[in-house]
């Protein structure tokens, strides 16, 4: 476990919410905020937890799974939102389901500049390319979100984005 | 520029895929799309992508993950393949043994006016994807070596890659099914 980071309980709640969701793809880029996701989806065998290069790698591959009859979740930075733009192109035309768990860095509180660019585009790329997004400010309202944003995106054929905020994740100390 | 390869597409990618009735495909924009629809017979057996360019290698390891009583194959241009290239190294490291890719490598663009690929000036895809973890590879420039690349293609024990060099040369002639909403029910239709 790092410092700084310690596995809070919605964490785990929202792994299984996934898991009961029928999720058996989680496609990832590694990320302090999504680290005890990550590591319970490398651990379980039921799963397969896929590191990508880069975030548009996962589009492609939630596509892929769809088409043979399994469901994904993405979990990545708000900094590789960005990075998917063309390839929701696909989620789009093909009526792909879509559901991704985006922890957010340039918002509340960041010291980073360099995440302020990326972060402040992410609702307006997700929202232009066909993904409704919702935020998440509070520990309490997280599995109420992820619970709605799996319905949304695999029943009710809406592409979903969920936000983590730094309300809820803290803003990350250098 | 003359690149040197000889091999005609329109001959050389049936003879390599052999049966196509043993894969599900998935393929890139372009000229792969033609080649395997006509081979296919534009079937549901087919997802081909008509733009998303670099998203074949990864949707094919999302369905290749998916269902893994099935053989899947990737074919796809050196230019798709260059925009998402990092997607090698993603599906070596997993290493789904019913996945392989074959990669029709013209060394150009040529739906944009045939520009010069990076294949064209030195980049070896073969060796990248060696590099990137891949066990089975092969090239494939000249009929001799056709009958290796199509058991590669069929490695049962790990993912695999071929290259398979051919001139600049048309795809078939074929009009596909451009409807990508179309094309994803067909294909899970005839998985269900």
């Amino acid at each position: 476990m790092t410092a700084g980071h310690p596995p809070s309980p919605w964490q785990d709640q929202v792994y299984e919410l996934l898991k009961a969701g029928g999720i058996t793809q989680f496609a990832y880029v590694p990320d302090a905020g999504h680290k005890r996701l990550i590591e319970r989806a490398i651990a379980d065998n039921e799963v397969h937890a896929v590191s990508l290069t880069t975030e548009e790698e996962g589009v492609g591959l939630l596509a892929g799974a769809d088409l043979g009859g399994r469901r994904g979740v993405l979990l990545i930075q708000s900094s590789g939102v960005g990075n998917c733009a063309n390839l929701l192109s696909l989620i789009a035309l093909g009526r792909f389901p879509f559901l991704a768990l985006v922890s957010m860095r340039g918002d509340f509180g960041e010291g980073n500049p360099w995440q302020y660019p990326a972060g402040r585009a992410v609702e307006p790329v997700l929202q232009a390319m066909g993904v409704d997004t919702v935020r998440v400010d509070r520990a309490e309202d997280v599995a109420g979100v992820v619970a709605a944003a799996i319905t949304q995106a695999f029943q009710g054929n809406r592409p979903t984005a969920v936000l983590l905020t730094q309300r809820l994740l803290g803003a990350k100390a250098f | 520029m003359d690149t040197g390869y000889l091999l005609d597409r329109r001959t050389a990618v049936p003879q390599i895929v052999g049966d196509h009735r043993d894969f599900l495909f998935v393929t890139g924009l372009g000229g792969t799309s033609r080649d395997i629809s006509h081979l296919t017979g534009d079937g549901a057996s087919l997802y081909a992508l008509g733009g998303a360019m670099g998203a074949a290698l990864s949707v094919g390891l999302g369905l290749a993950l998916a269902r893994p009583d099935r053989r899947v194959m990737v074919v796809t241009g050196d230019g798709e393949l260059l925009m998402g290239v990092g997607t090698l190294a993603t599906i070596a490291v997993m290493d789904p043994p019913n996945l392989s890719v074959l990669c029709v490598d013209n060394g150009h663009y040529l739906e944009t006016g045939g520009q010069l690929t990076h294949t064209a000036r030195g980049t070896d895809l073969e060796a990248m994807a060696r590099g990137a973890g891949f066990k089975a590879t092969a090239t494939v420039d000249g009929e001799a070596q056709i009958d290796h690349g199509r058991a590669v293609l069929r490695e049962p024990a790990h993912c695999s890659f071929v290259l398979l060099r051919v001139a600049p040369t048309e795809p078939p002639a074929f009009r596909r099914d451009m409807d990508a909403a179309a094309t994803r029910l067909r294909m899970k239709a005839s998985l269900a």
